[in-house]
């Protein structure tokens, strides 16, 4: 029994280390993460964790040169939630694309290759967190310059690695990731007709409740 | 028995809850803003102590005039004259003041000697005093600028300049003017909006000064191409906006006000410029907002649009206050561009006005001329207003401890000032106790004061400790090239012939 849970945290910890070679060798690391297997959900969902956990640790530890917090109107389950939402939005709109036009990667497939894409963000940012408290507002370029390359190295490992999973040549996985980006969108629209649709539906049995209270 | 109380007491406290919840708001918002208020960094209104005070408020009768003020349009103060521009009576009264609370009439002034056709005023806008007693009178009906010597003999007119530019059936309306020491005359007239017009001490026109930047966006010049003829008649044209009134400080800039375009200002813009004599802006707004005003244009009681700047004044102490006609309050802005105060408000009240029109300041207190109420109304600042101005007169005097602790007791009036924040962490970056000002920094956001302080407190912290710092970087190096080395030899002797067997 002991031995199984070991194997399985070895196997966690190669899957863990094995972002750190996707992020140097995107197209041969994603091409391994789905197809020799190596990523695993546990691996995924901690990296999304440390994503998540930095950008919330960020708003309290980073200098207030950089980032500056109106406390009272932050609602830290909107700001986590500004992360997961868009990310469920791309992993879903991303697959219910690419499964009509021949993409080889599955749902959470395509989910473990956005969270593996995600590791430059914790894996920058937070030594950049702890290097910001020490810089006045001269030296501030650096900082600006490192976080902007931590965000667009994770952009351009998304789209490589939907590339590698999917088996897409470089100019369709690009229309597939302009196309997902609109999905998005699309999916977006939707979401927001079907509540303003419930809270009509809603209100309208409310108010013949009140009517009907009212005649009794 | 018992659950069902409990539920009666649970539910009572659930009720007392909400009323709790539902009634703070209520009380909270009843009044709106007070009479004194600031805005803080993220640009919220602040509940500020009173700056300001009313003192009286000087009527005709209150200074025992025959004929009431009618209309009054500009004032000037100079030592303790104080020289009200009476337009709608065409007079200028010349006032002493003799304390805040006493205005004394020294001379009515509604004509002069001289060469001159006409010897009287009509809808005098404004006048200005030099040091050896000479009148300049923006004379608007008669469209001249007037000067007279101290015995109102007529010396000189300034009439409408002789520029080809000019429209030639412009009929010159001047309506605010400067004087420097020199004895040049700088000039706002109606309908011209090249910039001030300046006249040599001679008389001669020679030319126009600082300009109003011309504010447009794209959006606006891509239309302008798509639009036809008659479109682009009907459309806003691209002109630099008229200044509304110009002071000339005690270092000889020239501060002008200006309204802001209410669709194209970002909250960064300035409505007062500060005008060296090339006409060149050098208004220092280094706070988080413009020298603007009020940031919320909103209706509200009527007013809405950005805070008109009618009348400006500049104390010695660099902080100058401005006049809004808009909504009737006086800003005060320090020589950083930070609000210092702002207060007041449309109304009938004293200390609130109707058609305020001009300000001007003796020592640091406060004339302002209301012209549908026909009054001047006297402010003097309150404790907190004269702790305020002692903080900020001690920091430009050096005494850099006594300005902290002048700070530290507004703060104590006033918890949430940021200036007073600011100026205790300026005062103790000045003592050289860098950690005590950075957190007073950080609390209002002061980035560049915070690294300041922070550069010298870092600075120091590496001279302390220096020899640690030299035994880190070095063990750094030396313990991975000494077990290097040492795994090396032990190699060496392991794999080593001669111990072979």
């Amino acid at each position: 029994m002991i031995a199984i849970t070991k194997e399985k945290y070895d196997h966690y910890l190669d899957s863990l280390k094995f972002a750190l070679y996707c992020i140097s060798h995107p197209l041969d690391g994603f091409w391994d993460l789905t197809h020799e297997k190596r990523g695993t959900y546990a691996a995924a969902n901690t990296i999304l964790f440390l994503t998540l956990l930095i950008r919330v640790m960020k708003l309290k530890y980073t200098s207030f040169i950089f980032y500056r917090v109106y406390w009272e109107d932050l609602n830290v389950f909107l700001y986590i939630a500004s992360v997961l939402f868009p990310l469920c939005l791309w992993v879903v709109g991303n697959w219910g694309l690419t499964t009509l036009f021949d993409g080889k990667g599955r749902l959470g497939q395509v989910y473990i290759a956005t969270c593996y894409a995600l590791t430059p963000y914790p894996l920058i940012q937070f030594p950049l967190m702890i290097f910001s408290n020490f810089v006045t507002v001269d030296e501030a370029e650096f900082y600006s310059m490192v976080s902007a390359i931590s965000l667009f190295w994770a952009a351009v490992l998304i789209v490589t690695a939907m590339g590698q999973i999917h088996e897409f040549s470089a100019g369709k996985n690009i229309l597939f990731t302009v196309a997902s980006l609109f999905a998005m969108l699309v999916m977006i629209f939707i979401l927001m007709i079907f509540f303003s649709m419930i809270s009509q539906g809603v209100s309208y049995f409310i108010s013949l409740g009140k009517e009907f209270l009212f005649r009794l | 028995m018992q659950t069902m109380k409990k539920i009666v007491r649970g539910a009572a406290a659930v009720l007392a809850g909400f009323l709790v919840i539902t009634a703070t708001p209520l009380t909270a918002y009843a009044g709106e803003y007070g009479y004194t208020y600031n805005y803080d960094y993220w640009g919220d209104v602040q509940e500020s102590p009173d700056f300001y005070s009313v003192c009286k408020v000087f009527t005709g009768t209150d200074l025992g005039l025959e004929t009431n003020l009618k209309s009054p349009d500009g004032i000037f103060a100079y030592g303790d004259l104080i020289y009200l521009c009476d337009s709608g009576n065409n007079r200028i009264l010349e006032l002493k003041r003799d304390s805040s609370e006493k205005l004394e009439v020294l001379r009515i002034i509604d004509s002069f000697e001289g060469e001159c056709d006409v010897k009287t005023f009509s809808n005098p806008t404004d006048v200005a005093v030099s040091e050896e007693g000479d009148f300049y009178i923006a004379d608007q009906g008669n469209a001249r600028v007037l000067k007279l010597d101290k015995d109102l003999q007529f010396v000189r007119a300034f009439t409408k300049p002789d520029d080809n530019t000019l429209d030639p059936s412009l009929v010159f309306q001047p309506k605010k003017l400067a004087i420097d020491t020199a004895g040049r005359v700088y000039c706002i007239a109606t309908g011209i909006n090249k910039g001030l017009i300046k006249y040599e001490a001679d008389g001669t026109f020679s030319g126009f000064v600082g300009a109003t930047k011309v504010k447009f966006d794209w959006t606006d010049y891509i239309w302008k191409k798509f639009a036809s003829q008659a479109q682009r008649a009907k459309m806003e044209s691209f002109v630099p906006t008229e200044y509304e009134n110009i002071f000339m400080d005690y270092e000889g800039f020239i501060y002008a006000t200006m309204a802001l375009n209410e669709e194209k200002a970002s909250d960064t813009d300035c409505a007062v410029r500060k005008l060296n004599l090339m006409g060149n802006d050098i208004l220092v707004s280094n706070g988080e907002w413009g020298v603007m005003g009020d940031l919320y244009w909103g209706s509200g009681g009527g007013y809405e649009g950005p805070s008109i700047f009618t009348d400006v004044t500049v104390m010695e102490n660099d902080i100058y206050v401005c006049l809004d006609r808009n909504r009737g309050r006086c800003f005060g802005f320090d020589d950083q561009g930070n609000m210092v105060f702002g207060f007041g408000g449309n109304g009938n009240m004293n200390g609130y006005f109707r058609r305020p029109t001009a300000i001007d300041r003796i020592g640091h207190d406060l004339y302002v001329v209301d012209a549908l109420d026909n009054s001047i109304t006297v402010l003097v600042p309150t404790e907190f207003g004269q702790l305020v101005y002692n903080a900020v007169e001690q920091f430009d005097q050096g005494k850099y401890t006594e300005s902290g602790e002048a700070w530290q007791e507004v703060m104590n009036q006033n918890g949430n000032y940021d200036l007073a924040y600011i100026g205790i962490g300026r005062s103790l970056l000045r003592q050289k106790r860098y950690k005590e000002a950075m957190e007073y920094f950080e609390l209002k956001y002061d980035e560049d004061n915070y690294s300041k302080a922070y550069k010298q407190y870092r600075k120091e912290w590496v001279e302390d400790h220096i020899v640690i710092i030299v035994i880190v970087i070095l063990a750094l190096f030396l313990i991975p090239s000494g077990i290097g080395k040492y795994k090396k030899i032990k190699h060496e002797i392991d794999t080593a012939d001669i111990f072979r067997n």
